[in-house]
């Protein structure tokens, strides 16, 4: 096993280099460095003096990809892409362009967006299942039929109606939560209440729909057949049988889920006033910040790479048949 | 086996039970008060002022700092030696630190002195002797902190000092110490620092003598010291700039090329405020910056506050300074103050206000609602809450909707000190140039754009048509008939009912028939004039605007074509001086005229030389004109200057004058002294809330409603009794019948 973490480990080596290309190319193919100069140091009296002096502080005023006017080496190294990039690999984020510690702020935030992205995925999770579940349990009948109806109407709704009804009610009619706000320690409790709610009433629609799939697909197969025929109770043959044998599938889109909760949700945190790293990515597009998108998408590449490869771990848990080589 | 199932169902009904309780607790914050409160329950009673921010400030170093959203921080941290007086219109300086207002005294190119009334022509050098106040002591910051031997206390750090410091609040000990004119000196040379980037260098260094080459001589002394000390701290004070001295202790001195008039308004602004070395030398450790403790985040003042709760990502506060020197609220002001109730606390001390938190909020919809509650003291007006918060009557007065007066929520108006506009590129060879065909297509444009229409449908009433580019309360600006621009608009009626009335279309389209293209044809071709419009806009919001805009043009036969691009090249466009037509802004820095005219002096193109008039208009007269005024002191030869210059203006038409908008912001009852000044930006200080009232308010609006939630459990409840009866009845069904 160890070798194939090895393995998938280089293998992310050339696909973040690759990520990290195509940033940094999106990136630059709306941005100039001047215009990220004219971003920071604002729109008045700004001169271009001032813009070039910005630049050279930042290692802005060399060319991106390629250094025609340098020797060898030097035509790669010397260039903005390298000497933004090659940093990332030992996870030095720099500095941002208002010179902030990305690193620093990137570790502030965390904190905040797994609050809110854990009890969202783990609630979300337990609900979704359950409640997937009960309805294939029920299948064929009128609760099968309406669970799958306000699962299709709750999928079709947008994310930001959950979010603004969920303000408009929960906050300003029944005054049950703060509107938006975030505090330390427990007090963060009455300000996770509603997004988490939020979050997890937006999910139910295609998560239950999702997990009834799966498990429909099971119940069908002779295993269960078999716990019937043994004369066990349904709730034991869903939960017990169903429900472990499903499981594979359901590791496949969950496993690889949960690295990236470390980067937050990027409307909820906005509209909730949680000062997490989805809120920091969105701030740092509008901002032009490259230092702070290109450390963000790495840190999710990197986060994505190894949801991936737990994925693969968990299999191995659940289902003793596979083995990684 | 029945036994250890309803052990079972009676422990998961306790475990639901604690976490119901855990969450109730949660909700209403352990304490008594609304539960909806974003703010601690022991924060109650408490003289604090709540407001937001959206974006959060990039610079608090006064040497960098620029932005409206970064000065409501260091305008009441910094204070340089003026201010703006408060209440009284048209805006007055004042001193703030400062004894007196400093009056410049001249001096020829040899450096004698020269008389006051000396020919502008003589005077090489003006000269401002600033004496500021004894006494004055910063706010307590480790900066200052001394050990018992009398040394620095947090100077000469090594890595192991800031392992465990990760903000301001780490450093036990603070100190304080006297403010002295070398912290005023110190600060302006900082203007010139080639690591801090100011803003208004290039325009300073126009000015203050020797400031260019002293830029030059700290990149050089940064090089130089690249290895040492100097790596991280320029100790300024080794450095002398001719233009910036200290004369004792509380004098200094800026000695100024040529006149300059409207340097003291400069002097108003956080830029010219001081900066003590020692607050220099403390964030420029080795460390510091990488633990974001820098001069930029944390700033050090005098003023009447001081940050001490420093994050943007969450939340900024500003708690009142202990060593804060005294002020008292002025006891005069503008005619119709004291009726107001402005003038209720005229000769108490201020400030008023304990503690300002300023909380984070991106989005309207929740600042909106959270002002609506009362835990916001104040708010602006969004288009998406206009309805819900003003209305207009029909005979166009404005008004609040009855749920604001039900609150007592009171509304305050104010006309900004702003222009935006719709400017013509006058180096286009279409609609550019001082040609009479270029004037006509112009001022054709002009009255075709009708820009009360504008502020009507998009602005909800909310700003008035511009007949020039000087707004209200500037000197210069012309209320009513004498300031109509008699090529756009002409006034109707006599005396006060008298008002503005665009002229006719078909005025419109005879001047477009004499500039050579009647029916919006070109004379001499025959194709259709296609006006190219280069805006930053292109989202679905700017769409109708855009459609509007094709609409005015139509009206008068002509087509615009709307070439949509984000702000950096439309940035790029307006340097090369390819646009044709744009529209712009100008927000006041000072209140003077000078500010505004300058937009339009040939020598300040855009285009080739970076300067702010984006038309690149060039009128030898004006500019002529202009040079002269610029210098001179406000009396009725200045105005008679300013008022010919907005003639030819006018008569030029570089721009589509646009609009100056108004400004509505909502106040609660509770807050005190409430008056819109657009140029003063240490306004907090004159506040005042009443905490009981608010407390008193917040509860009464904001009292929890439960029975909804008991009522969706029932309903839950109920609605599983069919599923309980089918489980059970498919659990004891049998297989095979």
């Amino acid at each position: 096993m160890l070798a194939y973490i090895l393995r998938r480990t280089l293998y992310a080596i050339p696909i973040l280099i690759g990520v990290n290309l195509l940033t940094f190319w999106l990136f630059f193919v709306v941005n100039s460095p001047e215009d990220m100069a004219r971003m920071q140091l604002g729109q008045k009296r700004v001169t271009p003096e001032a813009i070039e002096k910005w630049k050279k502080e930042r290692g802005y005023d060399k060319p991106l990809l390629f250094n025609a006017e340098a020797q060898g080496m030097g035509s790669v190294v010397d260039t903005i892409f390298f000497e933004k990039s090659v940093r990332l690999f030992v996870f030095d984020f720099g500095s941002a362009d208002d010179g902030r510690d990305i690193a620093y702020d990137i570790r502030q935030r965390m904190v905040p967006s797994l609050a809110l992205a854990i009890p969202v995925f783990l609630v979300g999770l337990l609900l979704n299942i359950t409640i997937a579940l009960i309805i294939a349990f029920f299948r064929a009948t009128y609760i099968d039929y309406m669970g799958v109806i306000i699962s299709v109407m709750l999928m079709s709704i947008s994310a930001l109606f959950y979010i603004i009804g969920g303000q408009f009610l929960v906050s300003k009619i029944l005054h049950l939560v703060p509107i938006s706000g975030y505090e330390g320690g427990w007090s963060a409790i009455k300000f996770l209440i509603l997004p988490v709610i939020v979050g997890v009433v937006g999910g139910i629609g295609s998560g239950t729909r999702w997990f009834r799939t799966i498990f429909l697909e099971e119940i069908n197969k002779d295993y269960v057949r078999t716990a019937r025929a043994k004369g066990l109770a349904e709730r034991v043959v869903l939960f017990k049988h169903v429900l472990k044998n499903a499981m594979i599938p359901i590791l496949t889109g969950v496993v690889v889920t949960i690295p990236l909760l470390f980067m937050g949700s990027l409307i909820t945190e906005s509209f909730f006033g949680i000062p997490g790293l989805g809120s920091y990515t969105i701030d740092a597009i509008r901002a032009q910040d490259f230092a702070i998108v290109r450390a963000m998408v790495f840190l999710g590449s990197v986060l994505y790479i190894i949801g991936l490869l737990l994925t693969d771990l968990s299999y191995t848990l659940v289902d003793p048949r596979v083995r990684l080589s | 086996m029945v036994y250890r199932d309803r052990g079972k169902t009676t422990f998961s009904l306790i475990l639901w039970a604690a976490l119901f309780a855990v969450l109730l607790l949660a909700l209403t914050g352990c304490g008594e008060g609304a539960w909806n409160n974003p703010h601690p329950a022991a924060e109650r009673d408490q003289n604090t002022f709540y407001s937001s921010f959206s974006l959060r400030p990039k610079h608090l170093d006064p040497a960098q700092s620029y932005s409206s959203n970064e000065v409501v921080f260091t305008g009441q941290i910094y204070e340089p030696p003026l201010q703006y007086h408060y209440l009284k219109r048209p805006y007055t300086l004042t001193p703030l630190t400062a004894t007196e207002l400093p009056r410049p005294y001249f001096e020829n190119a040899q450096g004698q002195r020269l008389p006051d009334d000396a020919p502008p022509g003589q005077i090489a050098f003006s000269v401002y002797e600033i004496h500021i106040q004894s006494g004055i002591r910063y706010q307590p910051h480790p900066a200052f902190a001394k050990d018992a031997s009398g040394q620095p206390r947090y100077l000469g750090l090594n890595e192991a000092d800031l392992r465990e410091r990760n903000q301001l609040s780490d450093f036990s000990d603070t100190g304080t110490r006297e403010l002295v004119a070398a912290d005023y000196v110190y600060q302006i040379k900082r203007l010139a620092h080639p690591r801090l980037n100011s803003p208004i260098y290039g325009l300073m260094a126009e000015y203050i003598v020797g400031l260019r080459d002293y830029a030059k001589t700290l990149g050089e002394a940064m090089q130089g010291g690249g290895a040492g000390q100097d790596r991280y701290f320029l100790d300024l004070r080794k450095y002398p700039l001719p233009g910036a001295e200290v004369v004792d202790r509380y004098t200094y001195r800026i000695r100024l090329h040529g006149e300059y008039p409207q340097f003291v308004y400069w002097l108003a602004m956080p830029f010219f405020g001081p900066i003590p070395v020692e607050a220099d030398q403390f964030y420029s450790q080795p460390g510091m910056k990488e633990k974001n403790l820098v001069l930029d985040w944390y700033p050090v003042g005098t003023g009447p506050y001081m940050l001490t709760v420093n994050n943007p990502n969450r939340q900024m506060v500003m708690e009142r300074n202990p060593n804060f020197h005294g002020e008292t609220y002025p006891t005069e002001g503008e005619e119709g103050d004291r009726k107001k109730g402005l003038l209720a606390d005229a000769g108490k001390p201020i400030p008023f206000i304990d503690r300002v938190v300023f909380s984070l909020e991106k989005e309207d919809i929740p600042t909106w609602n959270k002002f609506l509650q009362g835990y916001y003291d104040a708010s602006g007006i969004t288009s998406d809450s206009f309805d819900q918060a003003i209305q207009v009557s029909s005979q166009g007065e404005v008004g609040l909707t009855d749920t604001m007066r039900e609150k007592n929520i009171q509304l305050s108006t104010s006309v900004a000190a702003s222009t935006y506009y719709m400017g013509f590129n006058m180096r286009d060879p279409v609609v550019g140039g001082l040609s009479e065909r270029a004037r006509k297509l112009r001022q054709a444009i002009s009255i075709a754009v009708d820009y009360e229409e504008f502020i009507s449908i998009f602005l909800n009433g909310r700003g008035i048509p511009a007949q020039g580019p000087l707004p209200p309360g500037i000197i210069g600006y012309q209320p009513g008939e004498a300031g109509v621009n008699p090529y756009v608009y002409e006034w109707v009626g006599e005396g006060p009912n008298g008002k503005l009335k665009r002229r006719a279309i078909s005025t419109a389209k005879q001047l477009l028939a004499d500039a050579g293209y009647p029916a919006g044809r070109d004379a001499n071709t025959g194709k259709p004039l296609v006006i190219h419009l280069d805006s930053t806009g292109g989202g679905p919001d700017d769409k109708a605007r855009f459609d509007w805009l094709r609409k005015q043009f139509a009206k008068i036969d002509l087509q615009l074509d709307i070439r949509s691009t984000d702000y950096n090249r439309f940035q790029e466009k307006m340097l090369k001086g390819t646009a044709q037509l744009f529209q712009w802004g100008w927000n006041a820095d000072y209140p003077d005229p000078e500010n505004f005219l300058f937009l339009l002096y040939g020598p300040n193109a855009k285009a080739g030389k970076n300067g702010e008039n984006a038309a690149n208009y060039e009128n030898p007269e004006f500019d002529r004109l202009f040079g002269k005024m610029k210098s001179m002191p406000n009396g009725p030869q200045r105005l008679q200057l300013i008022h010919k210059m907005v003639d030819i203006v006018q008569r030029d038409a570089p721009w589509v004058w646009g609009l100056h908008p108004k400004r509505f912001s909502l106040y609660h009852a509770w807050l005190k002294n409430i008056k819109p000044n657009d140029m003063a930006n240490n306004t907090l200080k004159y506040k005042r809330i009443d905490p009981q009232l608010r407390a008193e308010q917040r509860l009464k609006w904001n009292r929890p409603i439960v029975w909804p939630l008991v009522l969706t459990a029932v309903l839950l409840i109920v609605g599983f009794i069919p599923a309980m009866i089918i489980y059970r009845r498919k659990q004891h069904s049998r297989g095979v019948q």
